[in-house]
């Protein structure tokens, strides 16, 4: 039995962010970090591996130096990273990326007892979509949002978490399960593990590596795999100086709560 | 010389980092406040191996490097100088003179233990009446008639960790020798105590200006037998190894005040960010600036210094002037920018809202425990063979 | 997927289509406002607006969506729907889009939206947008709302019209114009998706307006396949937690109180719990009210308080003093009110209103609820 934790390395969307005087966000300002809800999915497999002695196997796609992220992980507990990387891969959407992730995981081979977990979402995309598509594409079920996860032999009870309370779902291995920010706290790396994360094993997945899989070739990657574009980005105008409300009464207030909801902040 | 700290070395550091910004800073000002020993902050350093950095795998130890206890003491003292004296006196003081002058035996026996968390360490040399003077040991160690127990008497005082600890490496006068010269001299050697060891006790917990989270107190010996094998190196080396494992020690405060000073350089740079006067920020005005770059040049010349004697003791170089240097020249800076850090707070630097009152409190300590500045000029002024 | 679907085949696919969120036998709100939206682009587009309902016996909840403007509802009722598991869901959605083809699909980004669209549009092969906030079809509403919404200059936003796909250029006339936030709300982004249908689009709830647009609508049952084998999850129960108690440093909106409650403490903390109930959100203070005895220090914010990053803080009676401001001035949106008119804390606000507290807050909240129901 393994655990596939899928992990993505991303600008620190949550403090300050710098914006540039053309209105484009200064990417170089914000520092990188691992995805908050993939240290989540991280923490949930290795206490995995505490209980079951199980491996631990972190797939990444991304840039060239994605691979200090998985020495971070390694340095957690995690035995041993894949990074997925081309220039071939770049400029893909989610469609196109759950496409190479799921060719990648399927080349590394998935067995009957496995788990895969993800982050709900990430923080520069937000979109929540990467693991749905992944599970989709390797025809596995998946579990959302989860709470809290138990293993009992093959079958998984999760917590899956709604707006306003949550539904319990059994589900059998291989699955996939994304987790949240209430799922657990993620440990720290400790002293012993990073002196030996680098000699971990860390295996590299480029295009070559990949391009004989059924889910991947030239227009299935890339800007060319990609069903969704770009159209336009922008920044928000940024948050001025403060507004002094005129009076005290209650057409101030009406105005004020207003403001808000056109901002859509109530 | 390359001063580029490697990857694990990095990385670790950014453990330290996290850890100390989000599990040791927000308990800074209690533990402080209500003297209290952190020991739910131990717990979780002892799960991720900060007790036992440098020692190796074998011994249960973390793998890793000098360099990188420092960094850990660093870091923990820029959020707060209680909990980073805590893994220093138990990694140089106890962790450290069992590893080099014990016997294979001896290192399996304690070091698993310690470098794990699962017992702490601490030191006995200090006594009422040997505190620079350390040759003016009382406490004696005296072997039974069976020659199979020492019996040790005597007290020690102002010892860290002392009422934490289960393991302390304990300096007791053995006998009399001569020295070199034929002149009547104390023997003096080391031994391994154990807090259950009948005939030991605590005493009570000191109260100080500052570390006050920290556990000080008395170690009392009355009648206290432990087995023979328990003596640490050759007998009439405990001198030695004392001085030996103070060298390594001065690394650990050093360390810990360089990261007292550069914790309230960072909150003095934030503060006087916000705080305006006149209608401007004070970080507007020249002398707020000067003053920062003075402080940041200090503590960046103390980084320098403590990094170097870390890396001298890691490749196994000399290293006892370089940790004397280094102890000197960062508690000395240490106290002074953390005076001035005050001072730049104004009012509010004297309340107990801000950290900075307690960083100076704290960094008062690195210039007197573990060999007062006098002392530390004494070994330099040795070194250069100044006599 | 049915071998003869081609996701690919633009011109086969009309109408815009709304997936209808039910939990229990109720319609969640916000499928209202998609119906609603849906409605606005079927116009633009000259098409028709249907709803997409699952469930276990759900007709009666099917009319309403007429009164927001739905042409038709397809309905598809089997007990295997009652309670939502992705594979059921996925299976009916998707063979229903491949037999009917719209050529838009919205959901509302619930927690069930954002595991039910996904998977719908990997097994579709199409384009999904996330967490949309605005959503276009006119090109000149989507150029007003890019200078309304933007930083872009003005002849940038007219040139908005063409982009290059597969090295020809491709008119976006008749493509939805998804825009959603990225980076964690610091980038605005607009989203085509050119080259296949259903263009699909998830859009967070409360972001659309509900408008009436009364319609007598079709309500459609089309055969469909569905066996227990098709569904890989089991749902064991569904349970609906009471709300938990939300900590000062996860909250989205706090209200905290200064000295200026201080003339009636107890009604002036009574104030702050209303308001900050009706904006869902917890009370704060500041440390004079906790020294004062009148609140218990873990209310506190400040320097040797929490330290707090909500959406909307609210300072009532603070005068914002530095060790206060320390603990709450990242917030994203802050409003102070107070009597004193050059008080510290209106540098920080973004919205100060000058008045007395006892006031004002009363006001507040009301203001704040009508504008809520509003929507």
């Amino acid at each position: 039995m393994k655990i596939i934790v899928t992990v993505k390395q991303v600008p620190d969307t949550s403090g300050k962010v710098a914006v540039n005087p053309d209105g484009t966000l200064d990417r170089a300002s914000m520092q990188t970090i691992i995805n908050p809800d993939d240290m989540n999915a991280v923490e949930a497999a290795l206490a995995l591996k505490d209980e079951l002695g199980c491996k631990v196997v972190a797939f990444t796609m991304g840039p060239p130096p994605a691979e200090g992220m998985l020495r971070e992980l390694m340095a957690m507990g995690v035995d041993e990273g894949v990074l997925i990387t081309a220039r071939e891969f770049g400029g893909s959407d989610t469609y196109a990326t759950s496409q190479i992730i799921a060719a990648g995981i399927d080349t590394y081979g998935v067995e009957e007892d496995d788990i895969i977990l993800a982050g709900r979402q990430a923080i520069d995309g937000d979109t929540a979509q990467v693991g749905p598509q992944i599970a989709e594409k390797l025809h596995l079920p998946q579990v959302t949002y989860a709470g809290e996860i138990r293993k009992d032999g093959r079958t998984l009870t999760v917590k899956r978490m709604l707006e306003d309370g949550y539904m319990t779902v059994k589900v059998q291995t291989p699955c996939m399960i994304t987790c949240i920010k209430e799922l657990n706290q993620p440990r720290y790396m400790s002293v012993g593990g990073v002196f030996e994360c680098y000699q971990k094993p860390l295996v590299t997945m480029t295009y070559e590596t990949l391009k004989d899989h059924p889910l991947i070739d030239k227009s299935t990657i890339g800007l060319a795999g990609s069903p969704t574009n770009i159209l336009t980005s922008f920044t928000p105008p940024q948050k001025g100086a403060g507004m002094m409300l005129e009076g005290d009464g209650k057409e101030t207030t009406d105005h004020l709560a207003g403001i808000l909801a056109a901002k859509h902040i109530i | 010389m390359d001063f580029h700290l490697s990857k694990e070395q990095l990385l670790v550091r950014k453990m330290y980092r996290e850890f100390a910004e989000n599990e040791v800073k927000p308990l800074a000002a209690e533990i402080d406040e209500e003297e209290r020993f952190p020991a739910e902050t131990v717990e979780k350093m002892a799960k991720l191996g900060m007790f036992g950095i440098y020692f190796p795998k074998e011994y249960g130890g973390a793998g890793g490097d000098v360099l990188s206890y420092a960094m850990c003491v660093e870091e923990l003292a820029k959020a707060c100088g209680t909990t980073a004296v805590i893994v220093s006196a138990h990694t140089s003081l106890c962790c450290a003179p069992i590893f080099e002058n014990g016997t294979e035996e001896q290192k399996k026996k304690y070091l698993p233990d310690l470098c794990s968390g699962r017992k702490l360490g601490a030191f006995g040399l200090t006594e009422p009446g040997a505190g620079t003077d350390a040759q003016g040991q009382q406490t004696t160690a005296v072997l039974d008639e069976s020659g199979e127990h020492y019996i040790l008497n005597g007290s020690k005082c102002f010892i860290t960790n002392g009422n934490v600890a289960d393991v302390f490496v304990i300096i007791a006068v053995t006998g009399k020798t001569t020295d070199k010269r034929g002149r009547p001299m104390k023997e003096i050697s080391a031994f391994i105590v154990e807090s259950s060891d009948p005939g030991f006790s605590q005493g009570k917990h000191e109260k100080k200006m500052g570390i006050r989270g920290s556990s000080t107190c008395d170690l009392i010996f009355e009648d206290c037998v432990i087995p023979a094998d328990r003596l640490l190196g050759k007998k009439g080396e405990g001198f030695k190894i004392a001085m030996k494992t103070l060298d390594g020690g001065r690394i650990g405060i050093a360390s810990q005040a360089l990261g007292l000073g550069e914790g309230a350089v960072e909150e003095a740079i934030k503060y006087t960010r916000e705080r305006v006067q006149f209608g401007k920020r004070i970080s507007q005005f020249q002398n707020t600036q000067f003053q920062l770059a003075d402080m940041h040049t200090r503590m960046q010349a103390a980084q320098f210094l403590v990094y170097s004697a870390a890396m001298k003791k890691q490749n196994h170089e000399p290293y006892s002037m370089d940790a004397a240097m280094a102890k000197l020249f960062a508690a000395e800076a240490a106290s002074d920018v953390t005076r001035r850090a005050v001072q730049l707070f104004g009012g509010y630097g004297y309340t107990r809202e801000y950290p900075v009152e307690r960083m100076m409190r704290d960094a008062k300590i690195t210039e007197i425990y573990e060999g007062t500045s006098e002392v530390q000029r004494m070994v330099i002024a040795a070194n250069l063979g100044v006599k | 997927m049915a071998a003869n679907f081609n996701s690919a085949d633009i011109g086969a696919f009309k109408n815009v289509w709304v997936f209808c969120e039910q939990r229990q036998g109720v319609m969640m709100p916000t499928t209202f406002e998609l119906i609603s939206e849906g409605r606005k682009l079927a116009n633009e587009l000259g098409v028709e607006l249907c709803g997409i309902l699952l469930g276990d016996n759900v007709d009666g909840i099917a009319p309403e969506l007429g009164k927001y403007g739905a042409d038709k509802v397809y309905v598809y009722n089997s007990p295997l729907l009652k309670d939502y598991t992705t594979d059921a869901y996925t299976k009916v959605i998707t063979d229903a889009v491949e037999e009917i083809k719209p050529e838009i699909l919205l959901f509302g980004a619930s927690n069930i939206g954002r595991d039910l669209a996904p998977r719908c549009a990997a097994r579709l092969h199409t384009g999904l947008c996330a967490d949309c906030t605005h959503l276009d079809i006119d090109m000149p509403n989507y150029k007003g709302f890019l200078k309304e919404a933007s930083t872009l200059p003005e002849d940038r936003i007219e040139k908005v019209g063409t982009v290059i796909i597969n090295r020809e250029p491709h008119a976006v006339d008749r493509d939805l114009k998804m825009t959603r936030p990225a980076f964690g709300g610091h980038l605005m982004a607009s989203i085509i998706c050119p080259r296949f249908r259903p263009a699909m689009a998830t859009v967070r709830p409360g972001v659309m307006k509900k408008r009436e647009c009364p319609k007598t609508a079709e309500i459609i049952h089309p055969a469909f396949e569905l066996s227990a084998a098709d569904i890989k999850t089991e749902v064991t129960e569904v349970v609906k937690a009471a709300k938990k108690l939300v900590d000062l440093i996860g909250a989205d909106f706090i209200v905290s109180v200064g000295r200026g409650i201080s003339k009636d403490v107890e009604k002036g903390i009574a104030l702050a719990e209303e308001l900050a109930s009706e904006l869902g959100g917890v009370v704060g203070s500041s440390r004079a009210c906790v020294d004062a005895g009148w609140i218990t220090a873990d209310h506190q914010v400040g320097q040797t308080g929490k330290t707090v990053h909500p959406k909307v803080y609210v300072a009532l009676g603070i005068s914002g003093a530095i060790q206060h401001k320390a603990g709450m001035q990242e917030s994203e949106c802050i409003i102070a009110v107070n009597k004193n008119e050059t008080a510290p804390i209106f540098e920080v606000a973004d919205y100060g209103i000058v008045g007395d507290l006892f006031k004002v807050v009363p006001e507040l909240t009301e203001s704040i609820r009508a504008a809520k129901n509003a929507k």
